[in-house]
């Protein structure tokens, strides 16, 4: 309020004071490139390692930086396939569904578990195994969503949000004890060439190097962004997709204009578990099948705090920051802290860009007549 | 009754009684709810004729609203038959009584804040919408079609509810007045049998209130809608309403017409309280 006064009162001086802290940046920045210039500050004194040697490097290399952004690119966009489950559940029912990250590894770990299954059986292993473990283990996804939806939300209608957070921490334990009992505690390796994943690697020549590109990274993004626009399209322009976010903004009236909670929780679950299952795969291909995997819940915390929790968009370019910012931050700034950044560093983007935008990049801004 | 006279002051159209002896719609029978020790309501019994207004009144904590919600099925009562269409019925899920015809607006306004005026209203004809998610994932062909016409009714309650200019708005932004409107176009969009209107008025201006019981009175003639209504402003329930319930500490204590009811003594005594 106070700044819409200032501007109103005396335009010029509101305005540069304003525009004061960019102002303020450039300078510094400015101060420091001639100070590297001419000499003052090399290598070794801090301000030189962090403002001045990254870019160097950038600038002497483009070709590694081209390969760093590509692999930030893929990280971001498997972030963001995460980001977009909790998304998901978070529209509909306004709760942050902690489940997710084992949702993730339980869908992988049923669709490796099945392959193996019938692999063992006898069933002759290969492409048709594969389809229809996928299809199975969408079946147990459906079976996940409505259980849940039975058992877990339907008792706990119109309690506080926080009861239901707390809830789908009992969801996660529920399931790591049961899955750890079904299919024991080993890691597995993520069935990539049945499934018809490619697994080849390419290499281009450009900017004066080689970038090398794995397939399967290819597919990743190709699988995770037309998966996002589905989403994003059926969220939007579908009667089931009004009724979701209708659902998320009020109960009592979604029921009153005959929209049918337990069926709008089922879809949303199921659709929140094929959107596990697909994460499972890809980071599964990359790594192994184990219950180690459900930290990615953690990568995708930041995702979130960026993007805003309801927004799909948002979702999708906090996914592509942090990924790539995180890639960057540990290949050009992480020798100077000893490597090893990646872990914390998504968070630090996170907490830089929530001071300028507390409501998240795309977050709705909560306004109310009151 | 003319159409001119439907858009007169409410004051005028006091005689407005097309169906004092109309068939019964909702008939609700020795209905007791309570809430743990509380008794909410307690053996009230009436009912609603096709096509006539009817009001429920009483002081607050009189049952009113649970009244409402024992009929739109968000409460199932202890004990009591509910007939409605001739059809007898205990526990109704709220989903189903939508889709029996019954639609209602809320005493503070529950809208979906974060949509648009249309996509609120959009989201009252859900029940109508019947073709299946593969069709609208493709969005053409039969959903598509579907979906227009749909888009058309709507529009025409738009027109009906003069809230044109703000159907793009997100209604999380709108005056209280407009919410209550599109909370009204809401429930007409579902096409219900039954209107119920929970303070429709509360917190409204006086020229808000007329434009509001103009709509109430619209939507009887125009849609044939029956409607049940909760109100404290007493002068607007005498004037719009063709008969009245009025409850206290969850017992009826009179029904009758707005003068029966006016001259009840025990309604005075409610109302004005009673010397020791």
């Amino acid at each position: 309020m106070s700044d819409a006064v200032i501007a109103k009162g005396d335009g010029d001086a509101a305005r540069w004071r304003k525009a004061l802290p960019a102002l303020a940046t450039l300078g510094a920045l400015a101060a420091i490139v001639a100070a590297a210039m001419t000499g003052v500050i090399a290598r070794g004194n801090l301000v030189y390692d962090v403002f001045i040697d990254p870019f160097i490097a950038i600038a002497s290399l483009p070709d590694l930086f081209v390969q760093t952004v590509w692999e930030g690119f893929v990280a971001g966009v498997l972030y963001a396939l995460i980001a977009l489950g909790f998304v998901l559940i978070y529209k509909a029912s306004g709760v942050f569904n902690f489940a997710q990250g084992i949702m993730v590894v339980f869908a992988a770990l049923t669709l490796v578990g099945l392959y193996e299954f019938m692999d063992n059986a006898g069933l002759p292993a290969g492409g048709f195994l594969a389809l229809l473990a996928l299809v199975l283990t969408l079946a147990v996804m459906f079976a996940l969503a409505v259980t849940v939806e039975r058992v877990v939300l339907r008792p706990l209608v119109n309690q506080p949000e926080i009861i239901l957070f707390m809830a789908t921490f009992g969801l996660t334990y529920v399931l790591i004890g049961f899955g750890e009992m079904v299919f024991g505690g080993n890691p597995k390796v993520m069935i990539t060439q049945a499934l018809g994943l490619p697994t080849g690697v390419s290499d281009f020549a450009i900017l004066g190097g080689r970038v090398s590109i794995q397939h399967l990274d290819v597919a990743a993004a190709i699988i995770a962004t037309t998966m996002i626009a589905c989403l994003a399209f059926f969220f939007q322009y579908t009667r089931i997709g009004r009724a979701l976010r209708a659902v998320a903004d009020s109960h009592k009236a979604a029921l009153s204009v005959g929209i049918t909670l337990n069926q709008i929780w089922i879809v949303v679950w199921f659709a929140a578990g094929i959107v596990a299952l697909v994460t499972g795969i890809m980071w599964g291909a990359r790594s192994d099948v184990s219950f180690a995997l459900d930290i990615i819940a953690l990568k995708a915390l930041p995702v979130l705090i960026l993007g805003g929790f309801t927004s799909i968009p948002g979702a999708i370019i906090g996914g592509l920051i942090i990924g790539i910012g995180e890639k960057l931050g540990e290949f050009y700034w992480g020798p100077l802290f000893g490597n090893g950044i990646e872990t914390w560093f998504a968070y630090i983007i996170a907490l830089i860009f929530l001071l300028f935008r507390p409501h998240g990049l795309f977050g709705e801004k909560i306004i109310e007549r009151i | 009754m003319s159409d001119a006279m439907t858009r007169m002051a409410p004051a005028d159209v006091t005689m407005a009684a097309p169906a004092r002896d109309g068939e019964v719609l909702l008939k609700v029978e020795d209905v007791s709810l309570s809430f743990g020790g509380v008794k909410a309501i307690q053996g009230v019994s009436f009912d609603i004729r096709k096509g006539e207004i009817r009001a429920i009144i009483g002081p607050n904590g009189a049952g009113k609203t649970s009244m409402l919600n024992v009929i739109n099925g968000f409460y199932h009562p202890q004990q009591g038959r509910i007939t409605f269409k001739g059809n007898v019925r205990s526990a109704m899920r709220p989903h189903e009584a939508a889709a029996g015809g019954i639609a209602r607006t809320f005493q503070n306004v529950a809208l979906f804040k974060g949509m648009s005026t249309i996509d609120n209203i959009m989201a009252g004809r859900s029940l109508k919408m019947k073709r299946g998610f593969g069709w609208q994932l493709w969005r053409g062909g039969p959903a598509l079609a579907e979906d227009v016409a749909h888009r058309r009714f709507v529009e025409g309650i738009i027109d009906f509810l003069e809230i044109q200019a703000i159907r793009k708005q997100p209604v999380g932004r709108l005056p209280y007045g407009l919410q209550k409107r599109v909370e009204l176009g809401r429930a007409l969009a579902m096409e219900p049998d039954l209107l119920l209107l929970d303070e429709p008025m509360a917190g409204m201006n006086v020229e808000e209130k007329e434009d509001m019981c103009r709509f109430i009175l619209d939507t009887r003639e125009q849609f044939g809608t029956t409607i049940a209504l909760i109100e404290h402003d007493m002068g607007v329930v005498m004037d719009l309403s063709d008969r009245v319930v009025v409850l206290d500490y969850g017992r009826k204590i009179a029904d009758g017409t707005p003068d029966e009811v006016k001259a009840d003594q025990s309604v005075i005594d409610a109302y004005l309280g009673v010397a020791h």
